[in-house]
């Protein structure tokens, strides 16, 4: 097993990205769901 | 006479530890409560995988292979993904999404709590190769079904230690998550009320839902698909209305079923000469350090949207998004409880708890389009 410290910062990249990746996903589903809520709600 | 004792000469002090190992696992199943269903045929497994010369795995005999029942239903059942994927059916069907979509916006936090994945991605990579690293984050999903199906399709050499970590440490939340949520909260915080406003969800919302969300997953991370199409699958037998056997066997029968053999064909990968190693030590560690982070990371987040909402959020319910269901909701809710007895947060734990299923399942959707 190799120790390589650096390992950490260049991958600090997926973590922004797969934080940001995931938020915005999430972000797309509340909004459909919200949506899909209002149109089955209309009276 | 021979032939009674000449197997025990074989014992290593290896396999003994492993026999300990399997023991404590029985124990934390029985005295302990902590998930029975998954630790104790683990347990059981990893004893019988380490008895000299066991028959239960695949072994070389005289340069002839003889094969294991545990290493056939490994074959058949892990290695192709087909256990922890039917699972997922049974889990998608006892998942009533229904405090999720009363309150929507609750689904945030579910994505704010895998933080913990990433973080341990860029520490595991320190020591291992990027797969390997991205297979231990993902025991940070708390989900077992998705580190199985992760660390299968990034070919990682500790598939044992990383299925054993992920089913332990789901265990371990109520003991890994109280402190971690006090230590980043203040009593006052912990103290805030959340009313609960019930509102009606039509039947075909909760139909649309689970379709919209394999839709929707599945065209930005397709390699999800699998993951999030059996849930989801499971749900809509759930919420259908015209499968209602079908959802108490996928339920019951079903989840009982695959759990049995699930959790006893893990142990196929606990032989002591692929166990125990330092890896397996430091897989664990970094296991915990993904929980910690999760939990941090669902907690801080809504202490930062606390900063600009008008009517503030209990920050201890961000905990609840880690996918450990329904422990982790449980425990959010428990310890509102103890600061306020009046101060019912179960609904909106439980929600978030809902969406840390789905956003666990993303996030490993996530890692195999980053790595595979």
């Amino acid at each position: 097993m190799n120790i390589n410290p650096m390992a950490f910062v260049d991958n600090l990249y997926y973590m922004g990205v797969g934080m940001l990746c995931i938020l915005i996903v999430m972000g797309i589903i509340i909004g459909v769901t919200v949506f899909l809520n209002w149109i089955t709600n209309r009276k | 006479m021979e032939i009674l004792y000449e197997n025990l000469l074989d014992i290593t002090w290896q396999q003994l530890v492993m026999w300990l190992i399997g023991g404590l696992l029985i124990y934390l199943a029985i005295a302990k409560e902590m998930e029975p269903t998954l630790l104790l045929p683990i347990g059981f497994g990893a004893i019988m995988v380490n008895l000299p010369n066991s028959g239960a795995v695949s072994q070389m005999v005289d340069g002839v292979l003889q094969e294991g029942a545990l290493s056939t239903l490994f074959e058949a059942g892990i290695s192709n993904e087909l256990f922890p994927l039917i699972l997922f059916i049974g889990i998608g069907a006892m998942i009533d999404f229904g405090p999720l979509l009363t309150n929507p916006k609750l689904m945030i936090f579910g994505a704010a709590a895998q933080f913990g994945i990433f973080f341990t991605l860029c520490l595991a990579s320190v020591f291992f190769d990027i797969n390997d690293a991205a297979s231990i984050a993902i025991i940070g999903a708390a989900d077992g079904p998705t580190s199985i199906v992760v660390a299968l399709k990034l070919g990682s050499k500790y598939l044992g230690a990383i299925m054993v970590a992920a089913y332990s440490y789901m265990a371990l939340v109520p003991i890994i998550q109280p402190p971690i949520i006090k230590l980043l909260t203040t009593k006052h915080e912990r103290m805030i009320r959340m009313p609960y406003r019930p509102k009606e969800v039509k039947k075909v919302t909760k139909i649309l839902f689970p379709i919209i969300i394999t839709l929707i997953t599945g065209l930005i991370a397709p390699a999800s698909v699998s993951l999030i199409g059996f849930l989801m699958f499971g749900n809509l037998i759930r919420e259908c209305g015209v499968l209602n056997s079908l959802s108490e066997t996928a339920q019951k029968v079903l989840a009982n079923l695959i759990t049995i053999f699930l959790g006893i064909t893990i142990a196929s990968q606990m032989q002591a000469e692929n166990f125990l190693q330092k890896e397996t030590l430091l897989i664990l560690g970094l296991g915990l350090v993904a929980f910690i982070f999760d939990t941090a990371g669902g907690v801080i987040f809504a202490k930062i949207l606390n900063l600009f909402l008008k009517e503030k959020i209990n920050p201890m319910i961000g905990a609840a998004g880690i996918s450990a269901f329904p422990m982790s909701g449980r425990i959010v809710h428990k310890m509102g409880l103890k600061e306020d007895p009046q101060n019912f947060l179960l609904m909106h734990s439980i929600g978030v708890n809902v969406s840390g299923q789905i956003a666990s399942v993303i996030a490993g959707g996530l890692i195999l389009k980053f790595f595979m």
